[in-house]
């Protein structure tokens, strides 16, 4: 284990990269997922909104 | 002059355009002004060595350039689109990419020619050595149309947006690497004695294609801005 | 019509694409993550260590695919960006739009791991030959196209300023590459020499081509992540949108 860890010396190089390759597509992963939400939210409030105004009559 | 024809109509946007500049005159030295401090910075950062200097003179003469063209882009439809002038010109039953062209070469001669002609002085600022002047102001007049034709493309995208400076020079700088290696090269190589030729050859055939296309490409990119 | 272009045509539609590519979607992910598994399973555990750069060379399973990706998202972008402009079709737009952070986020990866590789290997950190510069240069084009697209108020609009500008991009990146070779070849003396996977042993070989098959997939799952997400936005006013958007027991996918 300490072995494959050590990477002949190179850990910290190879180690590094994976890391960057991971956290960088988690990133990729979770953006639209936020963006969605931030996007069905807004609809839900405007939708919200457009319902209610029928019962306020313009005066 | 005829009235209706397109010749007249890429006279008539040409001498309009240096009317306007004319009136603003003290307005087309910045450029030069803005170069002239970059080319002053330079020595007081690296060091006053000649040699040193020397060996990087035809490099930082370019990026100044460069850059002060780049700050100078903004100015090409600016005023034009403030007024609705610039929506006339696109509406208008001439070929936009002709007179488009009009307005790039009163853009160019107005903000490039300018720095070619203090480029000596910036030169030699930065002791270059005076056998690689000649080579300088060679591709800079092959390189500062070259770049003024493909910043007109990248400018007719962000026309309009009022705080479009870094978004502009995120645009042009993928296009305006390739002229600078070129343009640089040729001094670098008429600098250390290599023949130089090549390289201004293909800044004379990239210039020789984007005399035609671009103009060509603003009109598309207008189009889309401004619809 | 026959049926291919009437298949075509459904599927150009955004309420179709958005129900099809929600099925995809989740499947592209979960196949992206088992063969990036294997592959690295393949890579890091089974596959000996290189006779000349013992362990480090295994930075190659994650830079060459992301560095394939990172072309392929471009050309992607760049067809999407064509059919966009030539013929209007909504969902090219958005195709187009939604690959450039994908393809970003892969040559941001391929730049980092890139450095981190040439610096026990050559023994700098980066070099300005033709492949890098082409790679950064690449980096700033998308950085261009996802910044044109924001910079617009109106969506259909900013997406055709920003397609124009990925198709100029296109034919860019080739004249960069050629340009900054012959620079490097007029400065003579100044080059590293590049490592260059020339014969590759097949235990190495396996690995890399499963990992650059889950990067394909996972781009096209995370492609359709985010055009589905641009649809809803750009379609709101429309039906089947906010169908979507009633807060049902499952609101979130």
């Amino acid at each position: 284990m300490n072995e494959f860890l050590a990477m002949g010396g190179y850990g910290a190089y190879v180690w590094s990269s994976y890391a960057i390759f991971f956290i960088v597509l988690l990133i990729d992963f979770l953006a639209p997922r936020l963006q969605r939400r931030r996007v069905l939210a807004e609809l839900r409030g405007r939708m919200k909104r457009q319902r209610k105004q029928p019962e306020n009559p313009p005066t | 002059m005829r009235y209706g024809t397109t010749a007249s109509a890429c006279a008539a946007v040409i001498r309009r355009d240096l009317l306007l500049t004319w009136r603003r005159r003290g307005d087309a030295l910045n450029p030069v002004l803005f170069a002239l401090i970059v080319v002053v910075l330079f020595p007081l950062a690296l060091g006053p060595e000649p040699n040193q200097l020397a060996r990087i003179a035809a490099g930082i003469v370019f990026v100044a350039i460069l850059i002060a063209g780049l700050l100078a882009l903004d100015t090409l439809f600016r005023a034009d689109y403030d007024d609705g002038t610039l929506e006339q010109l696109v509406l208008s039953p001439h070929p936009l990419p002709l007179l488009l062209a009009g307005k790039i070469f009163v853009h160019w001669l107005t903000t490039a020619v300018p720095l070619i002609l203090a480029a000596p002085l910036l030169a030699g600022m930065l002791f270059l050595p005076r056998s690689v002047l000649p080579v300088l102001l060679c591709a800079l007049a092959l390189a500062t149309p070259l770049l003024s034709l493909l910043g007109a493309v990248c400018v007719a995208l962000t026309v309009g947006m009022r705080r479009s400076g870094m978004l502009l020079a995120l645009l042009v700088l993928p296009l305006y690497v390739p002229v600078l290696i070129f343009a640089a090269g040729a001094c670098e190589a008429a600098q250390a004695g290599l023949p130089f030729i090549a390289p201004l050859l293909w800044l004379g055939a990239a210039l020789a294609m984007a005399l035609v296309l671009a103009p060509l490409a603003c009109a598309a990119a207008l189009r889309i801005s401004i619809s | 019509m026959n049926t291919l272009t009437l298949w075509f045509h459904k599927f150009g539609s955004p309420p179709t694409f958005y129900r099809v590519s929600g099925l995809l979607t989740p499947w592209l992910y979960a196949a992206a993550l088992v063969f990036a598994a294997i592959g690295l399973y393949g890579g890091l555990v089974l596959a000996p260590p290189d006779y000349q750069q013992s362990d480090a060379y295994r930075i190659i399973f994650v830079h060459v695919p992301c560095a394939w990706m990172s072309l392929f998202a471009y050309f992607f972008m760049a067809v999407n960006a064509f059919i966009a402009l030539v013929w209007r079709i909504k969902i090219s737009e958005t195709l187009a739009m939604a690959s450039a952070p994908v393809g970003a986020a892969f040559t941001a990866i391929t730049l980092a791991t890139g450095a981190i590789w040439g610096k026990p290997m050559w023994g700098t950190w980066w070099t300005w030959d033709a492949r890098l510069t082409s790679e950064l240069v690449l980096l700033f084009l998308y950085l261009g196209v996802i910044g044109l697209y924001h910079a617009i108020e109106d969506r259909r609009q900013a997406a055709r300023a920003a397609a124009f500008l990925a198709l100029i991009g296109v034919v860019n990146v080739p004249i960069v590459h050629f340009s900054v070779k012959w620079w490097n070849t007029l400065h003579q003396g100044s080059t590293v020499r590049l490592f260059g996977p020339s014969a590759i042993d097949s235990s190495m070989l396996w690995p890399l081509l499963l990992l650059a098959l889950a990067t394909h997939i996972w781009f096209f799952a995370s492609l359709f992540a985010r055009a589905r997400v641009s649809l809803l936005e750009l379609e709101s006013g429309k039906d089947w949108a906010r169908a979507d958007a009633l807060p049902t027991g499952a609101a979130h996918e």
